[in-house]
C-alpha cells in the first residue's frame, strides 16, 4: 500500500521532469542547428531585409509610444519621491539612467515579443501544419535556412536599432514632462542630461537588445517549428511564444545587468 | 524486381507506444506507377515521408537508386532526395507567394534561373496542368481547391524529378475534378517518365493511375498486385476496402 503510494508519487514527479528535460534537449539541438545554419551558404539576404523591415520599421510605433510615456513617468515619480532632496538634478540623471539601461530594452523588447514573436510563430506554425515546411524540404531548400536565420539575424541586428531609437524617444519624453508641466529650467535639465550620459548606460542597453532580439526570434521560431494539430496547434504555439519570451526578456535582463552593474 | 527505383526493406516506425510502420517492404520499378491504398491512419503518410527523408525510421532500410539513405551522410543522401517532387494532401502552397513563384520556387532557388526565364517557365507548366497566364500573379489563397492542386502538380514537375510523391490527390474534390486530376497525374507523369508513388483511399482514382496497387494496413503491407489482380483477388482485407464494409478482417479502431 505504502510502496504503492510512493510509487505513484515518484511517477507524477518524473513524468514532467522527463518531458522538461527532453524539451531542454529538442531546444538546445533547435539553437544548435540554427546557428550552424547562420554561419553556412546558402543566405537568403533578401528573406533578412525584409525581416529586418517586418521587425523594425513596423515595431517603430508601439517602441515609440511606449518608451515616451515611460521616459515621463519616470519623471513625475522621480520628481514625487526626490522632491525634498532637491528633484531638479535628480529627475534628469534618472530619466537617463532609468531608460537607456533599464526602460529602453525591457519595453522594446516586451512590444516586439508580442508583436513580433507571436506573428513568427503563427506563420512558421501554420506553415507546419499545412506541411509548406515539409514542402520546402522536397524543394531542396533548407527550412531553417529559409525560415528560421533570417528571423534570428534580423531580431539580432533590429533591436539593438530599436532600442536606441527609445533611448532617445524615452529621454524626450522626460525632459518634456520635466520643462512643460514640472517647469524645470531646460538648458539645465539638458546640461545634467549631457554631463550625466556615460557610454557603458547605453552600450549595456545595445546589449540587452540584441539579446532579447536573439530571445524573441528564437522562441517565435522554436514555437512554430514544433507546433502539431492544427489551429490549436498553431495558437498554442503562439501564446508559449509570447509567454516564453516576455518572461525570458525579465530574467536575462536581470542577469545582464548584473553582470554589468555588480561590482 | 531487378533494379528498382526504390526499394523499401523490413521498415519499422514507431510514434512513442504506437507503432505505425511494421516491417514494410515495397518496390517501385523505374517509371512504374505505385498506388498504396490504405485506411486512414495506417502509416501511409509516413511511409512516403520516411522515403524522402522527412521522417528518419526506427530501422529497417530504404535504398533509392541502389544506395541506401538510411544512415547515409545527409550530404550525400540529399543528392536523392534532390530528384524527388512531391503533391501534398492540401496542396501546401507557399502563400507568402503567388502562384508563379511557388511554381518557380525549385527553378529559382536551386537552379539558380533568372526570375524572368522562371516565370516563363512557370507559365508553361501552368498551362500544362490546364491553368492560364492569368492565375499566375494571383496568391493561392484566392485559388480554389481544385486550381491549388493543379498548381501544387505544376510545381511538383516542374523540377523534373525522377520520382513523384501524390498524398491523396483527389481527397476533397467532387468526381469530376477528381478525375481531370487524375487524368494530369498520369499525362504528367508519363511526360517527364518519372517513377510515382501515391498513396489514396480513392479506388477510383488508384484503378486508374495505378500499374501496380499495394495495401497497407496495420503498418504492414497486406497484399499488391496488379489493377487486373485486383479484380480477381480474394484478399479479405482488399475486397473488404474495395466494398467499404465495416464487416471483415479490419477492424476500425474508434
Amino acid at each position: 500500500m505504502l510502496i504503492k503510494y510512493i510509487e505513484n508519487f515518484l511517477r507524477a514527479l518524473g513524468k514532467p521532469l522527463v518531458g522538461f528535460v527532453s524539451r531542454l534537449g529538442e531546444l538546445s539541438l533547435f539553437i544548435i542547428r540554427a546557428l550552424y545554419n547562420c554561419a553556412t551558404p546558402p543566405f537568403y539576404l533578401k528573406l533578412l531585409l525584409k525581416q529586418m523591415v517586418d521587425i523594425g520599421f513596423y515595431s517603430l510605433p508601439v517602441v515609440a509610444l511606449t518608451t515616451v510615456f515611460a521616459g515621463m513617468v519616470i519623471a513625475l515619480q522621480t520628481n514625487a519621491g526626490f522632491s525634498s532632496y532637491g528633484a531638479e538634478s535628480a529627475v534628469a540623471t534618472v530619466v537617463l539612467i532609468a531608460v537607456t539601461r533599464e526602460l529602453a530594452p525591457v519595453f522594446s523588447g516586451l512590444m516586439v515579443a508580442g508583436r513580433i514573436g507571436a506573428a513568427m510563430a503563427a506563420e512558421i506554425g501554420t506553415m507546419r501544419v499545412t506541411e509548406q515546411i515539409d514542402a520546402l524540404s522536397t524543394l531542396s531548400t533548407n527550412p531553417y535556412k529559409y525560415l528560421v536565420t533570417p528571423r534570428l539575424l534580423a531580431g539580432i541586428l533590429v533591436l539593438p536599432i530599436l532600442v536606441l531609437i527609445g533611448d532617445i524617444i524615452g529621454i524626450f519624453g522626460g525632459y518634456t514632462v520635466a520643462i512643460y508641466q514640472l517647469e524645470y529650467n531646460a538648458a539645465n535639465y539638458i546640461n545634467t542630461t549631457i554631463n550625466e550620459l556615460a557610454a557603458i548606460d547605453v552600450i549595456t542597453g545595445l546589449v540587452k537588445g540584441a539579446v532579447f532580439g536573439f530571445i524573441i526570434a528564437l522562441m517565435g521560431c522554436y514555437n512554430g517549428y514544433k507546433s502539431r494539430g492544427g489551429a490549436q496547434g498553431v495558437g498554442t504555439a503562439t501564446t508559449n511564444a509570447v509567454v516564453a519570451s516576455s518572461i525570458l526578456i525579465l530574467i536575462f535582463n536581470y542577469i545582464i545587468t548584473g553582470m554589468i552593474f555588480t561590482k | 524486381m531487378k533494379n528498382p527505383k526504390i526499394a523499401v526493406k523490413n521498415l519499422h516506425k514507431a510514434f512513442g507506444d504506437k507503432t505505425v510502420l511494421d516491417g514494410v517492404d515495397l518496390e517501385i520499378a523505374s517509371g512504374e506507377s505505385l498506388v498504396v491504398i490504405g485506411g486512414s491512419g495506417t502509416g501511409k503518410s509516413v511511409l512516403i515521408k520516411c522515403i524522402q527523408g522527412l521522417i528518419t525510421p526506427d530501422s529497417g532500410s530504404i535504398k533509392i537508386d541502389g544506395f541506401e539513405t538510411i544512415g547515409a551522410e545527409r550530404k550525400d543522401a540529399e543528392k536523392f532526395y534532390a530528384k524527388m517532387g512531391m503533391l501534398f494532401q492540401g496542396g501546401a502552397l507557399f502563400d507568402s507567394l503567388t502562384v508563379w513563384e511557388n511554381v518557380a520556387f525549385g527553378l529559382i532557388e536551386n537552379q539558380k534561373m533568372s526570375r524572368k526565364q522562371a516565370k516563363e517557365m512557370a507559365i508553361k507548366y501552368l498551362h500544362q496542368v490546364g491553368l492560364s497566364a492569368d492565375v499566375a500573379d494571383l496568391s493561392p489563397s484566392e485559388l480554389s481547391g481544385g486550381m491549388q492542386k493543379r498548381v501544387g502538380l505544376a510545381r511538383a514537375i516542374a523540377t523534373q524529378p525522377d520520382i513523384i510523391f501524390f498524398d491523396e490527390p483527389t481527397t476533397g474534390l467532387d468526381p469530376i475534378m477528381a478525375d481531370v486530376i487524375n487524368d494530369l497525374i498520369i499525362n504528367s507523369v508519363k511526360k517527364i517518365g518519372a517513377s510515382a508513388l501515391t498513396i489514396t483511399h480513392d479506388m477510383a482514382s488508384a484503378r486508374k493511375i495505378a500499374d501496380r496497387i499495394a495495401m497497407l494496413y496495420k503498418g504492414k503491407i497486406v497484399w499488391q498486385g496488379t489493377v487486373e489482380e485486383l479484380k480477381k483477388t480474394d484478399n479479405p482485407y482488399v475486397i473488404q476496402f474495395m466494398n467499404g464494409s465495416s464487416q471483415g478482417p479490419i477492424k476500425v479502431e474508434l
